[in-house]
């Protein structure tokens, strides 16, 4: 098999007494959208946090195409090519939902001093960004401040944002509860587009039929551990999967 | 304009270029202060020194003890701006504190008795008078508002602003928030520290306790009054907490019980400041023009 884009090997996050996640391994490839499925409480979001940088892991280890990622601070993984939506999400509130954007283009540029003191102000960024929040549904919001803007506008922005980092990978952490059906089929569409552009992406998603409609593989956690893995409609059929789901949550998701 | 007036024009305006800087770093970055005095403070004192002992012109002072006092918003700024936010409040505190008592017990800053015999500020081959020093410092703060009106529209202004709103997000796009901090609490300290060297040469008499903490609260007023976080804001603010000493009188011996009140009645009833968005000055503007946005 050749070198995957990311690898999570042994990955184990303790707070205190409570294991989030406990020795969990599973790979991403190149071009590959993913599904991170489970319960709630799974360690799902916890996950994002360890790739991302926000956590750090208790043991285990994280490499982006063979380097060890774990130990950087969330900014140096963002500018290697992750980039991410928060379940809880984080707008800029005071800031306009296409400035929210705007300020993600400047990725390439704050890491370096010199970089910085250009103008951002202009047209060219101004129309990368409204493009971004269009294929998001979002450009008729564009000057407003983020802070006043409905969940279902903020989890779309938390998505046309995290586009500019995502040069190598894409993590959505539920971008679509909460949404429309007809909100969701054009997201759905941006993902696809995402993915043949060859940026992978791992999602978290409880809605089965997006997660089956979406993803090439899915990989299930429960309690923090890896129960299943493999192509949807295998994983569907999992006793395991089907147990952690009709044990604690009713038939109806994983309808 | 009689004497009087320009003096309180030139030490108004001496206040609103130190003020713009504390909005950079509390405003657009979102980092309280309460220290900012110690950075005029660290001006003032370069500059003294170096117009006394190392015979500088004000000129050549000048871009020196900017310089320096950012070098050391750099020192001091790297470790304090790792800390929590509650916490910065404390240690920006304490560097007031430790640098005024540096000012006033280290021999070669004086001491107790302050530096005296500063140079007057020399253009166009003579001294520059009261109204001249007016126009000087009137110059500068043009200047310094024009490098916060840049600082907002660069890369640099907007990561700090990414970063006063939600830190965890920012650094989610590349933003350093250590590094971004520290930039600001430069940049506010350089503006410091050329507020610092003006007042030096104006007063031509310094001493520590003109950089004590109150200054400071009074500092912090002048923005949050005015406007944390716009352009204009600080200017408005120094103006106003200049000027109203001045108007009521009696109010200068309870001058720390009045900024300390307004202070607590603006972050209750204006957060945003006069300049602010729901602001009172912003509000009035938009009646007094007609057709405006409501
Ligand atoms: N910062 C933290 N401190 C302590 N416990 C935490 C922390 N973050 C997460 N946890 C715990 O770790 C476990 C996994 O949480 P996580 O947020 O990853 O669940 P999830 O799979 O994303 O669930 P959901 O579907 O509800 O979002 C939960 O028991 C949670 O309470
Ligand atoms: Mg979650």
């Amino acid at each position: 098999m050749s070198e995957p884009l990311l690898r999570l090997s042994g990955l184990t996050r303790r707070f205190g007494g409570l294991t989030a996640l406990e020795a969990v391994d599973f790979a991403i490839g190149p071009g590959e959208i993913l599904g991170l499925i489970g319960p709630n409480g799974a360690g799902k979001t916890v996950c994002f946090h360890l790739i991302s940088g926000v956590l750090k892991p208790t043991a285990g280890e994280i490499h982006l195409e063979g380097r060890r990622i774990d130990g950087l601070p969330p900014h140096r993984i963002a500018r290697l090519g992750i980039g991410r939506t928060f379940q809880i999400v984080k707008p800029f509130a005071r800031l306009s939902a296409l400035e929210n954007v705007i300020a993600s283009q400047g990725i390439e540029r704050y890491g370096s001093l010199a970089r910085i003191w250009s103008s951002w102000t202009n047209a060219r960024e101004r129309e990368r960004a409204r493009r971004r929040l269009a294929e998001a549904g979002l450009a008729e919001v564009a000057p407003r401040p983020a802070g006043v803007l409905p969940l279902g506008h903020l989890r779309r922005l938390e998505i046309a944002r995290a586009l500019a980092a995502a040069r190598k990978l894409l993590l959505l952490d539920e971008s679509f509860s909460g949404l429309r059906h007809e909100e969701i089929v054009p997201l759905e569409t941006l993902v696809r587009r995402i993915r043949a552009a060859g940026v992978s992406v791992l999602l978290i998603e409880h809605n089965m039929r997006v997660a089956m409609g979406l993803c090439d593989r899915l990989v299930v956690l429960d309690h923090g551990r890896k129960i299943a893995e493999g192509p949807a409609a295998e994983v569907r059929r999992n006793p395991a999967v089907i147990e952690a789901y009709l044990g604690r949550r009713h038939a109806a998701d994983a309808a | 304009m009689g004497g009087y007036l320009v003096t309180l024009a030139t030490l108004i305006s001496i206040q609103a270029i130190a003020a713009c800087g504390l909005n950079v770093i509390v405003g657009y970055a979102g980092q309280i202060s309460l220290g900012h005095a110690a950075f005029f403070g660290i001006g003032a004192y370069a500059a003294a020194l170096l117009g006394t002992q190392a015979g500088f012109s004000f000129w050549t002072a000048l871009p020196l003890a900017v310089a320096l006092t950012a070098g050391v918003g750099l020192l001091l700024g790297a470790p304090s701006l790792r800390v929590r936010e509650d916490f910065l409040a404390i240690t920006t505190i304490g560097i007031n504190f430790i640098v005024e008592a540096v000012f006033n017990n280290v021999e070669f800053f004086g001491g107790a008795l302050g530096i005296g015999n500063i140079p007057r500020i020399r253009a166009f081959g003579g001294p520059v008078g009261g109204a001249g020093m007016l126009a000087l410092c009137l110059g500068f703060l043009g200047l310094v508002v024009a490098a916060c009106a840049g600082l907002v529209r660069c890369w640099a202004g907007l990561a700090c602003f990414a970063l006063r709103e939600e830190e965890t997000a920012a650094a989610g796009i590349g933003i350093s928030p250590v590094r971004f901090k520290l930039l600001a609490f430069v940049i506010g300290s350089a503006m410091a520290g050329l507020g610092g060297a003006l007042y030096a040469h104006y007063m031509r008499f310094i001493g520590a306790g003109d950089f004590a903490f109150p200054l400071s609260v009074s500092m912090l007023t002048m923005v949050v009054v005015g406007g944390i976080g716009t352009l204009w804001g600080p200017v408005l603010g120094a103006a106003l907490i200049g000027l109203l000493p001045e108007v009521f009188r009696p109010l200068i011996d309870y001058r720390m019980l009045f900024y300390t009140t307004l202070l607590l009645l603006m972050i209750r009833f204006q957060p945003g400041g006069l300049l602010g968005d729901e602001g009172l000055a912003r509000r009035l503007l938009r009646k007094a023009i007609p057709g405006g946005r409501r």
